[in-house]
């Protein structure tokens, strides 16, 4: 009894470190420039991908190409921003969300014809099996992927608090104006946060890419976790998403511990709605 | 000059309009545009060579392979007109009607998605022609009290019964005894379908029900539903999922060190291509239902015959659907060719009372014999194991291919 209640309780934050670290992207950016990203999931998509050709055409571990994931959704990122979103930046809130919707369908359209609609599994990595620890059993790719998507929250939250940088972007996502006249560059900023973000997103892709299967349409499956935690976080708020990331995997897992386990979105979606009644803006936004 | 060529040409013309007075016209719909274009093509394929052996001589153990033509109708020729449905209900439908009424074709066959063979068939029925349904499983679609439907494939509900005759043998033959099922199924339509039929048998057959378990196929973690059935105590797992879930919960239970006796599939997931690609060898000694296979040519010879035909004609392979619509056009004109008529009554009295032995037939069922729905009683699935990348036939015993490895080998084992 025990042990299953251990199992359900470690299985969620092992998910829901996964999903803090998907959330710390978008609520990055939401909080710094008011704009959803709908293409974020597919971002994470495309991180999963950079892994699976890494692997399949160079024999790269998965491990290995974590930085390399997160150094091509960071360009990602900052060339979305220039090319696309900065001519878009005053446009109508409704233009700003077809157009990110466009980009999720672009993203995984152009995945579709260069990949085929095939499933991939990236197999025979340095990291695979699993280990049991006071009865539990525990993944190792998945507890290394935890322990990685916790290390990079930890450091974009180091980035945000503790330098200069991250004081900056702070300063634009509060006042743009007064930033602007205490010397800061808010069109610097924005590429910075779309290329943080995005580079969240891509480590996120490359760390699940040793344990879940690859798909073009994969980003949906995390993308919605992922609005949901930054809705419940407080949007924008970093240290939200986080703490919000690691409910949401527990209320998922025990859920299905408790209940049938097809119920289990129920509870994470009526303590959500209950949430949101309470604290419209969320478990740590600002009222 | 100019009158002779024309008397020529007319003369030409006659005798084309006569030689053609001969021939009789069966209509397919098949959806040869759309999402299901590629089965289609492979259906269509299928009718043609169906027709090739009919109306010309082949030495194959198969109904009117020997003769040329319809023997007791003179030896007319049949012709087929392939209509496209689109994968739409309402196109089938619309087909269905220009292929009675201005094509005048003696009977239909069709229609592969079970949504386009209910709208189709309903012209038949309204204008009183024969329709055989050779590869539509939806078990609906003969509860409808049709006068004029036929099918020839098993059905879900027929499939799902086969796990359990399947286990029952395996029982008596096997010392590792298994009794208590669990059901894991996704949420949707063919989930819930398969759930429904399976429950129902699983108590038939006396089997004990230790979990019913219903996920989303797009979840990001299976890990609470593989905890409860793990949990459950079940020997035998029955997964109803589709591709990204299939191999997700395959990588789940490896996680949790989890191998119950039997994981006994009902095809989808567990038979697509890249569910045996994308997990290499964890993917190994699961079994699922087919409904065809090319390796009962071990134990049917004439299986490899036939499909050596269709790749040399079509560049690949026979598969389940191919090989039921090849069958299902042999079915049909065989009724006709019995019935020595064309006349809709006497083809439909034939096949209330049709009846061909399973050595006559590239499928392995046991024959076709429609019972008073007019379904097919004689029709079976077969239990495929995947060893290795490859799916072999392990049940029918009589047809098995190769020996099934029971039970599932634990992980730390491999």
């Amino acid at each position: 009894m025990e042990t299953e209640i251990l199992q359900a309780v470690v299985s969620g934050l092992l998910l829901g470190l996964i999903y803090s670290l998907v959330a710390v992207g978008l609520t990055l950016i939401w909080g710094v420039m008011d704009i959803v990203n709908f293409a974020h999931g597919d971002f994470l998509m495309l991180g999963m991908y950079t892994s699976y050709v890494l692997y399949t055409s160079l024999g790269i571990d998965p491990l290995l190409s974590i930085p390399v994931a997160g150094g091509f959704l960071f360009v990602v990122g900052v060339v979305t921003y220039r090319m696309i979103i900065r001519r878009i930046m005053h446009a109508p809130m409704l233009v700003q969300i077809f157009t990110t919707f466009g980009m999720m369908i672009f993203l995984r359209y152009v995945i579709f014809f260069f990949f085929k609609p095939d499933y991939r599994s990236i197999g025979n990595t340095v990291l695979s099996g699993n280990v049991k620890f006071l009865g539990v059993y525990v993944g190792i790719p998945e507890t290394v992927a935890a322990l990685g998507a916790f290390l990079t929250t930890g450091v974009i939250y180091w980035i945000i608090n503790h330098t200069k940088i991250g004081g900056a972007i702070t300063a634009t996502s509060e006042n743009r104006v007064a930033a602007q006249l205490m010397g800061i560059d808010p069109d610097r900023i924005f590429s910075l946060s779309w290329g943080i973000g995005g580079a969240a997103a891509g480590i996120a892709g490359a760390l699940l890419s040793n344990f879940f299967y690859i798909f073009p349409e994969v980003g949906g499956v995390f993308g919605l976790t992922a609005f949901v935690v930054v809705c419940f976080g407080g949007f924008g708020n970093i240290h939200g998403a986080f703490i919000a990331g690691l409910i949401v995997g527990l209320i998922e897992s025990l859920g299905g511990y408790i209940a049938p386990p097809e119920y289990k979105h129920l509870f994470v979606y009526s303590l959500f709605i209950f949430l949101l009644w309470l604290r419209p803006r969320g478990l740590l936004g600002v009222t | 000059m100019k009158r002779s060529f024309l008397v020529v040409f007319f003369m030409v013309l006659f005798a084309a309009a006569a030689a053609k007075a001969e021939t009789l016209k069966i209509g397919a719909i098949y959806p040869l545009t759309g999402p299901a274009a590629t089965t289609g093509k492979e259906l269509a394929d299928a009718v043609k060579l169906a027709q090739e052996i009919i109306n010309n001589r082949h030495d194959f153990n198969l109904p009117l392979a020997k003769d040329e033509g319809l023997p007791n109708l003179k030896g007319a020729k049949i012709e087929v007109i392939v209509a496209d449905h689109q994968g739409k209900p309402d196109v089938g439908l619309a087909e269905a009607e220009r292929l009675i009424t201005e094509e005048n074709v003696v009977a239909l066959i069709g229609c592969y998605y079970s949504s386009v063979t209910k709208t189709a068939s309903l012209a038949a029925e309204r204008h009183q022609k024969p329709f055989l349904n050779p590869e539509s499983t939806a078990a609906s679609l003969t509860e409808r009290g049709f006068k004029w439907f036929f099918r020839t494939t098993p059905n879900d509900d027929t499939f799902s019964e086969n796990f359990f005759q399947f286990l029952d043998e395996l029982n008596k033959k096997m010392e590792n005894k298994v009794k208590k099922v669990a059901i894991f199924h996704e949420n949707t339509d063919f989930g819930k379908g398969v759930k429904d039929t399976e429950t129902k048998y699983a108590k038939q057959y006396g089997f004990e029900l230790a979990a019913t378990i219903s996920y989303s196929a797009n979840s990001s973690s299976l890990d609470s539903e593989v905890q409860k059935i793990k949990n459950s105590g079940a020997e035998v797992v029955l997964p109803a999922s589709y591709v990204s879930d299939s191999i997700l919960f395959m990588k789940t239970i490896k996680k949790f060190n989890y191998a119950p006796s039997m994981i006994l599939a009902m095809d989808a997931g567990f038979i697509s291509g890249e569910f045996g690609k994308s997990l290499g060898a964890d993917g190994n000694y699961i079994l699922s239902r087919e409904v065809w296979a090319l390796d009962l040519a071990k134990k049917k010879p004439m299986v490899a015959e036939i499909n050596k035909l269709y790749k040399e004609r079509f560049g690949k392979d026979m598969n389940g659907n191919s090989a039921r619509t090849f069958t299902g056009l042999l079915t049909i004109a065989d009724a006709i060719n019995r019935a020595g008529s064309t006349e809709p009554d006497a083809i439909r009295k034939t096949l209330v009372g049709y009846s061909i032995p399973g050595d006559q037939l590239i499928m392995p069922w046991a024959g076709i014999q429609f019972n008073e729905k007019q379904q097919n009683e004689l029709g079976r699935g077969i239990v495929v194991q995947l060893v290795d990348g490859a799916y072999s036939t392990v049940w029918p015993f009589d047809l098995a291919s190769r020996e099934i490895v029971h039970p599932f080998v634990p992980w730390d084992k491999r």
